[in-house]
């Protein structure tokens, strides 16, 4: 019986390689493309190109695969035992844990914060030493850390409670159109682009499944109506509080 | 021998990234649900590949596709500039940039991981109604012409925020029109394409074009092209669920 399991398994995985070469063709195409026709340029390092290519396929089979396995599973046991508990503040406590803990220590999201204090520094509004500057850029990842946290608690009081997500997307992107006429300058470019870098490779499944799983278990919810919109939420709030932040002297 | 260094540091590097997310779902587990996860073997499994497989996949992007991506970048842009000898810039001396960005913009989408994830589940709960292909082509698509667009904007140097408002208009109005069904996936794709492979990319392509045209500055000029990116694929895929219901209402008519 065990053994039959992880035949399937190495079956699956072998599918999953021939999905995840197809799925690297595109950039493979365009970069041989441009760097023939447009570049003209001897091309570097082939082998280690190859090498690296070999790991990208490799890993991204074995990520969807570990998907299946575990953090699909995962998400929706967990969100079933949620529904079965029948505690929302339990619930909702873990959605902000989930939400702030994987958001703070995301690697894009550092990096965006200590260009957004550069381009402070540089518009004067701190002062140009490191010190102010890493300030700057860890309140800004707390910020946006607390942000997403919200965000999740908002969007998962949103499936228990039934409201339609367009009202809610809608009325947060005037608040951000409405914000961007008083922020300062310098801190808009770095606001949009936080609603894109917060959502992380092992958090948007394990958040999707959460929301589907919510759905599918709560009565008189519809999976694909009110199980998808988390990560929505995820990428909004970080514009406004980041918006907010830039406002406050 | 340094490749093993490099292997090994990442996985030790996504290990912490993903520490605190086992160790909330822990807590929360013994803390508050006390029930164990029905089989716990085939999730550590399951985090074990992932592991793995994010490991593997952060080192080959490292090692091969993001050095090329960011040389090609930085040499597209100089090569545009080179063309332009007048110190007026003008936005058609960039067309191997705009297709470039658009290229690389859906070639990035399609292999990015969290797409697949989310498509995986949309095809999975809307009982195949929704191609999981299907689904990820438009998100591609959404994103190539948002990138290529926001890299016009960094060449002629208009405001960010026209840019996005008008988006977001767009993006309301379609909202009423399109089926209930399909709104929360088109806003929740737009977040989901901007992640590992994409983000990176994009970084460079933004900060060596606003660097290499005159008058731009990569501080201020280099931010925008992931907010490009993140909205402009609810358009698509909003458009993609209005033209795939409109081909299914031809058909019925048809059959009548």
């Amino acid at each position: 019986m065990r053994r039959y399991r992880l035949g399937t398994t190495l079956t699956a995985l072998w599918r999953r390689l021939a999905d995840a070469l197809r799925d690297l063709a595109p950039i493979i195409l365009v970069i041989a493309f441009f760097q023939v026709a447009v570049i003209r340029q001897p091309f570097p390092d082939l082998a280690g190109v190859a090498l690296g290519l070999v790991c990208v396929v490799l890993g991204l089979a074995l990520f969807v695969q570990g998907l299946e396995l575990g953090l699909f599973p995962l998400g929706e046991a967990i969100a079933r035992a949620f529904a079965h508990k029948g505690s929302a503040a339990a619930l909702l406590a873990f959605a902000f844990c989930l939400g702030f803990g994987t958001t703070v220590a995301e690697p894009a999201l550092i990096a965006v914060g200590d260009k957004a204090a550069e381009v402070a520094a540089e518009a004067g509004a701190i002062a140009g030493s490191e010190e102010a500057r890493n300030t700057y850029a860890f309140r800004l990842r707390m910020v946006v850390a607390f942000s997403v946290g919200l965000a999740i608690v908002l969007g998962v009081l949103r499936i228990l409670m039934g409201w339609p997500l367009h009202y809610l997307i809608i009325g947060g992107y005037v608040l951000v159109t409405l914000m961007t006429l008083f922020a300062p300058d310098e801190i808009i470019g770095v606001a949009y682009d936080s609603g894109g870098v917060t959502t992380s490779t092992i958090t948007v499944p394990l958040v999707t499944a959460l929301g589907v799983g919510l759905a599918s278990s709560i009565k008189g919810r519809d999976p694909m109506l009110d199980g998808f919109g988390l990560i929505a939420f995820a990428s909004l709030t970080p514009m406004i509080f980041v918006l907010a932040y830039g406002m406050v002297p | 021998m340094e490749f093993v260094t490099i292997l090994l540091q990442t996985g030790l590097g996504t290990l912490l990234d993903v520490a605190p997310i086992v160790a909330i779902l822990f807590l929360f587990q013994a803390a508050v649900l006390r029930r164990p996860a029905p089989n716990p073997g085939r999730i550590a499994l399951g985090f074990v590949f992932v592991l793995l497989g994010l490991t593997l996949f952060l080192v080959g992007l490292q090692e091969a596709l993001f050095p090329i991506g960011e040389t090609m970048a930085v040499q597209l842009t100089s090569a545009a500039l080179e063309g332009a000898e007048s110190a007026v810039v003008r936005w058609d001396d960039y067309l191997v940039v705009y297709a470039f960005a658009a290229a690389i913009g859906f070639a990035t989408t399609v292999a990015e991981p969290s797409l697949i994830a989310v498509s995986l589940k949309a095809e999975d709960v809307s009982g195949g109604s929704i191609a999981a292909n299907g689904l990820r082509f438009a998100v591609a698509l959404g994103v190539a012409v948002g990138v290529a667009l926001g890299c016009l904007r960094i060449v002629t140097g208009t405001p960010l925020p026209w840019y996005i408002i008008a988006a977001y208009a767009v993006v309301i109005v379609q909202t009423f029109r399109s089926g209930r069904n399909i709104i929360p996936l088109a806003y929740d794709s737009g977040g989901v394409t901007t992640s590992t492979v994409t983000v990176p990319v994009l970084a460079a392509l933004g900060l060596g074009l606003a660097a290499s045209v005159p008058g731009r500055s990569p501080l201020i000029d280099g931010f925008g092209l992931i907010a490009f990116a993140s909205v402009f694929p609810i358009m698509s895929v909003l458009a993609y669920a209005m033209a795939v219901s409109a081909i299914a209402r031809l058909r019925g008519s048809k059959t009548e």
